[in-house]
């Protein structure tokens, strides 16, 4: 509680700080801008064209569905994954066999591109939400999985004993000593797990749904649509970042501030 | 009359023999040294009689009401800040704001100041985590106290100012203290009995009493009484202290 007090309290500052990411993001649109004018509007349209594009987008109805078909589709996939990844990862590196043997079956999962995964997917679950979803959630899964095994693997003996010799309940030990352990390897492995997905769930479903906006960037690629392209594309970098960087950043900084 | 008696205790890793019929008895208020070399099972002897490793062989009876333990690696909670740190025992046991106080009491007492109780450890020098170490330790009031080398990585000023806040803490609360160390000056300087330990395995070759009650060794006495050990047959041959030719 007092936590989520003080996030909520500095998260002012946090955004005054933000002057300089500020600053990057309006040189990368000049230079965008720069590009235009090099190649004409076919190729790259302005800036300007694209955010007028998305403001139009933003105002039709059927836009807004898909964006929020493709957020939910995306954090489904991701709460799955995140839940199984999580308790899985804890199990297997309370086990050290487990945690051997699940090593190269990691490898194996991060080594097989998503691509394909959506080409299997699509092979078992035809098109539409369950093949997206599916496709997040084995993308996902290993990034949330090894986070949570070297949590559990790196608890530490020493820190545990010095609370055994103060006679700590195992309670206690659970909030002050485990929780906190774990907390800092999951929270960042979550993180990028969700940055994961975001990407993974576009990609699936310009490739294999009928809606959402990966379905519409597909239109826009068949249309040669390129403002609408890129104004969708600037959408999904926008939930990136607004998620990243006005939800999860101020809490990173907070619970994490004693690290180095 | 509270105790802490270890008799016939044989100890094993595997099938190496580390500690070998060690006895030995600790009364209310005492403070008793064992020295000897490194990797010599002192640790474990210790860590035995705070009951952090399983008895297998003898018997450590311990009638202290309570025990702390302070390590010689401080152990604080990386994601605590000093006074959290050092109210970790207390605060399941007492309202968090009593908890507080006391720590910020004891915090001053060892040294601390103001502005370092929100800091965490990371940003404390290694004086200063053992500093929060020792609050921790003795926020408990403990009977019986466990030091394992807690002097050891200090420069000789802040050595001396911690040995004199247990010193004075063991006064007080007539507290029982149980330390080990590789310096005999420093055993020397703060107990009442000093055991050598020999290693491989480790046994306890030879007890020495120190008569001259604590309050009363001026350095001369101590300096004094370091070369008499030195010079003692046993140290030469645990410390395998060869020599000058």
């Amino acid at each position: 509680m007092k936590t989520i007090f003080k996030i909520i309290k500095d998260f002012p500052w946090f955004l005054w700080s933000g002057w300089g990411s500020i600053a990057s993001i309006f040189l990368f649109l000049a230079f965008w801008d720069m590009g235009n004018q090099l190649y004409g509007d076919l190729i790259l349209p302005s800036p300007k064209e694209v955010i007028s594009t998305m403001i139009t987008l933003f105002t039709q109805q059927d836009f807004i569905d898909n964006l929020l078909l493709t957020i939910k589709r995306g954090i489904m996939g991701f709460g799955v994954s995140l839940t199984i990844g999580t308790m899985m990862g804890l199990i297997a590196g309370y086990f050290t066999t487990a945690s051997i043997m699940s090593r190269p079956i990691v490898t194996i999962l991060v080594g097989i591109p998503p691509i394909a995964w959506i080409v299997l997917a699509m092979i078992w679950f035809g098109f539409g939400d369950m093949t997206v979803m599916f496709t997040v959630i084995i993308a996902s899964f290993p990034i949330v999985f090894v986070g949570a095994l070297q949590g559990s693997r790196t608890l530490e003996g020493d820190l545990k004993e010095m609370m055994d010799s103060f006679h700590i309940s195992f309670w206690q030990k659970c909030k002050d000593l485990y929780f906190p352990h774990l907390f800092s390897y999951l929270f960042p492995s979550w993180v990028s797990a969700l940055g994961m997905s975001w990407k993974i769930v576009i990609m699936a479903e310009l490739l294999s749904a009928n809606d959402g906006i990966g379905a519409s960037l597909a239109i826009a690629r068949s249309h040669l649509d390129t403002p609408t392209a890129l104004a969708l594309v600037t959408t999904m970098v926008g939930v990136l970042l607004f998620v990243e960087y006005i939800i999860l950043e101020p809490i990173k900084k907070e619970v994490e501030s004693w690290r180095d | 009359m509270e105790r802490l008696e270890v008799s016939e205790l044989n100890f094993y890793f595997g099938f190496t023999q580390i500690l070998n019929n060690i006895n030995f008895e600790l009364n209310r208020g005492e403070v008793i040294g064992i020295v000897g070399p490194s990797g010599g099972g002192k640790t474990t002897l210790l860590k035995l009689c705070a009951n952090l490793l399983d008895v297998t062989e003898g018997t450590i009876k311990n009638s202290f009401d309570s025990s702390a333990f302070a390590f010689q690696d401080a152990r604080l909670l990386p994601w605590k800040t000093v006074i959290e740190n050092i109210m970790l025992p207390i605060v399941s046991q007492e309202s968090y704001k009593k908890a507080y106080n006391k720590a910020c009491e004891i915090a001053l007492r060892f040294g601390l100041e103001q502005k370092d109780f929100i800091k965490y450890p990371k940003d404390l020098s290694g004086g200063m985590r053992q500093r929060v170490n020792f609050a921790r330790a003795l926020i408990t009031k403990p009977k019986l106290l466990f030091l394992d080398e807690p002097f050891s990585a200090l420069d000789i000023g802040l050595k001396r100012e911690l040995q004199d806040y247990v010193l004075s803490s063991c006064k007080e609360f007539n507290t029982s203290v149980l330390f080990i160390t590789h310096d005999l000056m420093e055993a020397i300087r703060i107990s009442d009995k000093v055991l050598l330990l020999k290693s491989d395995p480790g046994e306890i070759i030879k007890t020495y009493t120190i008569d001259q009650p604590k309050g009363q060794r001026d350095d001369k006495y101590i300096f004094t009484k370091t070369q008499e050990f030195l010079n003692d047959y046993d140290v030469i041959k645990t410390f395998e202290i060869k020599a000058i030719s």
